[in-house]
């Protein structure tokens, strides 16, 4: 069975569908893309999948549970998580604060522990500084563990953000445009660092991209937005080789 | 019911005069997005110079009156100059508030200093008594019927020279979007200041009623005031120049009931109640507009 | 890993040197109080100057830490300073041990403070930036206004309420008033002293700095941050920010039952418990450093005593205090002044002047 079956979902804001019938079937383990033009609807889908948005109708299942209409913490409870196209980082905590906050669910005392540095509190504490910082070390941030967030360089906010959203443990991670803004140097390394973090972690990984190149360098399925409906979906040679895709891409 | 209907003219009465005052507050809310807290003791200082004219001086009232517009729009100008520009695009929002707080000290003290603690009794600049209908069970006192008409002159010149004059479409366009507006060529600094100079002087008119309705004056008088006009501004929408309009009147009328019907004492906290009902079933304010923050 | 390790220390030195900063102080002050050095004026103030620096803390963590503007912070002090000075007088026979007694009416006025920062965050919450500034100054004022109508009496059918006057209370013979209205509370024993209020700074100053290091602080802090980001790693917004607000209002209350029993009549007044005192803490918590508590003890210190020191100026005090926060604020604040002083400062300089040799 499929980890993320999405059916018929379908929003409007104000009489215009923005997201019109969209449905997918991603497997476990797969590396998944969205693409379209821009204003299709693509970042409504995320935003749909996370619970920012309520569907008017249509169904979301992550692992056989039903989370459509769930809040956005229950859904990350499920085991969603996601990163944002206009980076989102929490910018006066530094880098490491930054992976412990998205460690919160994972590793647990109580405030009153905290506040009286009982046992548990410096235990506790120790495991999330080691993984934090095995995470970070993965993604090459380990040696900015102090640095705040807001002081990084765009390309490693953008790692930063992935390396927060794995720390909640997901089993379906979405990733908002995550080489807009790099050069072509820094989306080659970004592309090794996906399809790392996909075999490290055996993570199931949706992806929204413009860079074409990304696209299909990594992503072994795709679909097609165009105006909130689907263009097209197949395997991504086949896609990026339908007519209809490149007529919507390049215009009559 | 003769009663109420007096309670209830006293209310819009008193509701107008917040409405002019609150007028000030939203409109450099809306421009400058701040709160301006020193906005009260604006009032103050223009109660302070019809007082110095027509009672120490003993000139005509009318000359004071003129001239304290002139000074509170001078004052207003000079304070957003010097103290509210510098702190243009600082990193907190917080900044700009605390100097306000601090120049509203600092206009208090200067009062304090200048004219001494005591409350002052302050002459009412109309002396009309009034009409007295309904066999005279219904009177309208003189100082009520000016501010009412004073309320709703100012309201309808203030709407007509914002959507009709040059200068109030660019104070639409400022406080849409700063960086836009100034792109289009408009003089931003100018424009905020201008926002700043006629509400500084609604709020010496809005002295000069206040303290011929309530004739006491005291460097504090402008105080309490100010906050239940920035109450009402924000009961009404913050931003929106109908909003302070409704926002003002409605809680004169709330605060002049609540005294009458139901305590004298609790009746600044009946009208704080209120706003906190209104902002929790609407949250921007009776028409206040809705942003959401895109994901 | 040890490059991690030390900053931890670091870290923990930071914290340190605050604390060390305020026993430092109690024991320069302490010394001076009892080998007379200090004025009987300053030695009124060594109590509120407690009290408005663990108001400054309070606030700090709601505006700093949590990320919102309050205005009503006074109105949680009021709260705890007539729960406590309640409880002191109910228990004055009851308990005999001064101390034992204060200890419980602290208890009893951080915990009131903290049920009515429950009950006010629930509506306050909800709402945004400066809405919910003046939501929560208006909650500030109605708890004074509604303080200053309120009668409780107590005789030996128990506790009598009414918000009409003495008389309704029914009280029999041998009862008495304990709030009076607008006369408020008379006679609340006057145990506060110097070192109660240094150990009640401390104690606030440990719950607030090692809350900010905890996963809690560090959950507060992703809220203020980026809220969005928040929900999405699964932090329950709602949850943590009532703590935040909760926490600051019970600290409020601790300064209050502070202030009640440092005075023999207790007044719910506009200049003791109304927006202005909010609004003084406020410029504390901002003068002091946004986030920054121990610039929040020091404003709030220097700021508490500098109308004090300035009465030989009698008249002009109030007036330089006004101009002093102006210029401070432009000072610290203006974009045009920052850069001149990033630009004059003398660290740039020097570091500029060794660029040049290097090259």
């Amino acid at each position: 069975m499929a980890l993320l079956e999405v059916k018929n979902l379908t929003i409007s804001f104000g009489g215009l569908k923005a997201v019109d019938n969209f449905s997918v079937s991603i497997e476990k383990g797969q590396l998944y893309g969205l693409i379209g033009p821009n204003g299709a609807g693509k970042t409504t889908v995320f935003n749909l999948l996370t619970g920012v948005y309520k569907p008017d109708s249509g169904s979301v299942e992550l692992d056989g549970h039903n989370i459509t209409g769930k809040s956005t913490i229950e859904i990350n409870h499920a085991g969603i998580a996601r990163t944002f196209q206009n980076i989102r980082l929490f910018k006066e905590l530094s880098v490491l604060d930054n992976v412990k906050a998205g460690l919160h669910n994972e590793f647990k005392y109580s405030t009153v522990a905290g506040v009286l540095r009982l046992p548990s509190y410096w235990k506790v504490e120790k495991q999330m500084d080691e993984r934090a910082m095995e995470l970070l070390k993965v993604f090459d941030l380990d040696q900015e563990a102090q640095t705040l967030a807001a002081n990084l360089p765009y390309g490693k906010q953008r790692k930063l953000e992935i390396a927060r959203a794995l720390a909640t443990d997901p089993k379906l991670l979405l990733l908002d445009e995550p080489a807009a803004g790099m050069n072509p140097n820094e989306t080659a390394e970004l592309m090794d660092t996906i399809r790392f973090v996909r075999d490290h972690f055996d993570m199931t990984i949706l992806l929204i991209e413009h860079d074409m190149k990304l696209v299909s360098g990594i992503c072994e399925k795709l679909t097609v937005l165009n105006f909130g409906a689907i263009l097209a979906c197949g395997d991504t040679s086949a896609v990026l080789n339908n007519p209809e895709v490149i007529k919507a891409y390049l215009g009559e | 019911m003769m009663s109420f209907i007096n309670y209830l003219i006293s209310g819009i009465s008193l509701g107008s005069i917040y409405a002019i005052i609150a007028l000030g507050y939203t409109m450099v809310y809306g421009i400058a997005k701040m709160l301006n807290f020193a906005h009260g003791d604006v009032i103050m200082v223009g109660a302070f110079t019809v007082y110095t004219v027509s009672s120490t001086l003993g000139m005509n009232p009318v000359i004071g009156v003129i001239l304290s517009v002139i000074v509170c729009t001078v004052l207003g100008m000079l304070i957003e100059r010097v103290a509210y520009k510098p702190l243009r695009g600082a990193t907190s929002p917080l900044a700009v508030l605390i100097t306000a707080i601090g120049v509203s000290y600092l206009l208090q003290n200067l009062a304090l200093l200048i004219f001494g603690a005591n409350s002052k009794s302050f002459a009412s600049v109309i002396t009309w008594k009034g009409l007295s209908l309904a066999d005279g069970r219904l009177k309208i006192s003189g100082v009520t019927i000016v501010t009412i008409a004073a309320c709703i002159v100012i309201m309808v010149a203030l709407t007509t020279f914002i959507n009709h004059s040059k200068a109030g479409q660019a104070m639409l366009a400022v406080s849409e979007d700063k960086g836009a507006a100034q792109l289009m060529g408009i003089n931003v600094n100018g424009t905020i200041a201008l926002t700043f100079a006629i509400g500084s002087g609604l709020a010496a008119i809005a002295g000069v009623l206040l303290c011929s309705a309530y004739p006491t004056l005291s460097p504090y008088t402008g105080a309490m005031p100010g906050i239940k006009a920035f109450v009402a501004a924000v009961f009404g929408g913050i931003g929106s120049i109908p909003g302070a309009m409704i926002g003002g009147i409605l809680l004169g009328i709330i605060e002049i009931l609540s005294k009458a019907y139901i305590s004298q004492q609790l009746s600044d906290a009946i009208v704080f109640a209120v706003l906190i009902v209104v902002l929790l079933v609407k949250p921007t304010g009776i028409l206040g507009r809705n942003i959401q923050e895109k994901v | 890993m040890s490059g991690k390790k030390f900053d931890f220390k670091k870290l923990l030195k930071g914290d340190f040197s605050t604390y060390l900063m305020v026993i430092v102080f109690y024991i320069i002050l302490q010394t001076m109080s009892v080998s007379g050095g200090l004025s009987s004026l300053f030695k009124g103030m060594l109590v509120p100057l407690c009290i408005y620096s663990i108001m400054a803390l309070s606030l700090n963590l709601t505006v700093g830490i949590m990320g919102e503007l309050s205005l009503g912070h006074a109105g949680f002090m009021c709260v705890g300073a007539f729960a406590g000075a309640t409880f002191s007088q109910l228990t004055r026979d009851a308990i005999s041990v001064d101390l034992l007694r204060f200890i419980l009416a602290i208890l009893v006025g951080a915990a009131a403070a903290a049920l009515f920062g429950f009950i006010i965050g629930i509506p306050v919450l909800r709402l945004k930036g400066d809405y919910l500034a003046i939501v929560t100054l208006a909650f500030g004022e109605i708890i004074k206004n509604v303080i200053n109508v309120i009668y409780l009496g107590v005789d030996d059918n128990g506790l009598h309420l009414s918000i009409k006057d003495e008389a309704a209370l029914n009280l029999s013979e041998n009862g008495r008033v304990i709030i009076k209205g607008a006369q408020g509370i008379t006679g609340t024993p006057k145990n506060s002293t110097f070192t109660i209020g240094i150990v009640l700074l401390l104690i606030t100053l440990v719950i607030v700095l090692n809350l900010v290091h905890s996963r809690s602080g560090r959950a507060i802090m992703a809220i203020r941050d980026n809220r969005i980001a928040a929900e999405s790693i699964g932090i329950n917004v709602t949850k943590y920010k009532m703590m935040a607000f909760v926490i600051s209002a019970s600290l409020a209350g601790v300064a209050g039952v502070l202030y009640s029993h440092n005075l023999s009549s207790l007044l719910a007044q506009p200049k003791n418990f109304g927006y202005n005192m909010s609004i003084m803490i406020l410029v504390y918590v901002v003068l002091g450093g946004i986030g920054n508590m121990r610039g929040s003890i020091i404003a709030a210190m220097l700021l508490t005593a500098l109308p004090e020191l300035l009465r030989g100026f009698s008249d002009y005090r109030m007036l330089v205090y006004a101009i002093v926060l102006i210029l401070m604020m432009l000072f610290n604040w203006a974009p045009a002044c920052l850069e001149f002083r990033e630009r004059y400062s003398l660290k740039r300089m020097f570091a500029g002047k060794k660029a040049k040799e290097a090259q």
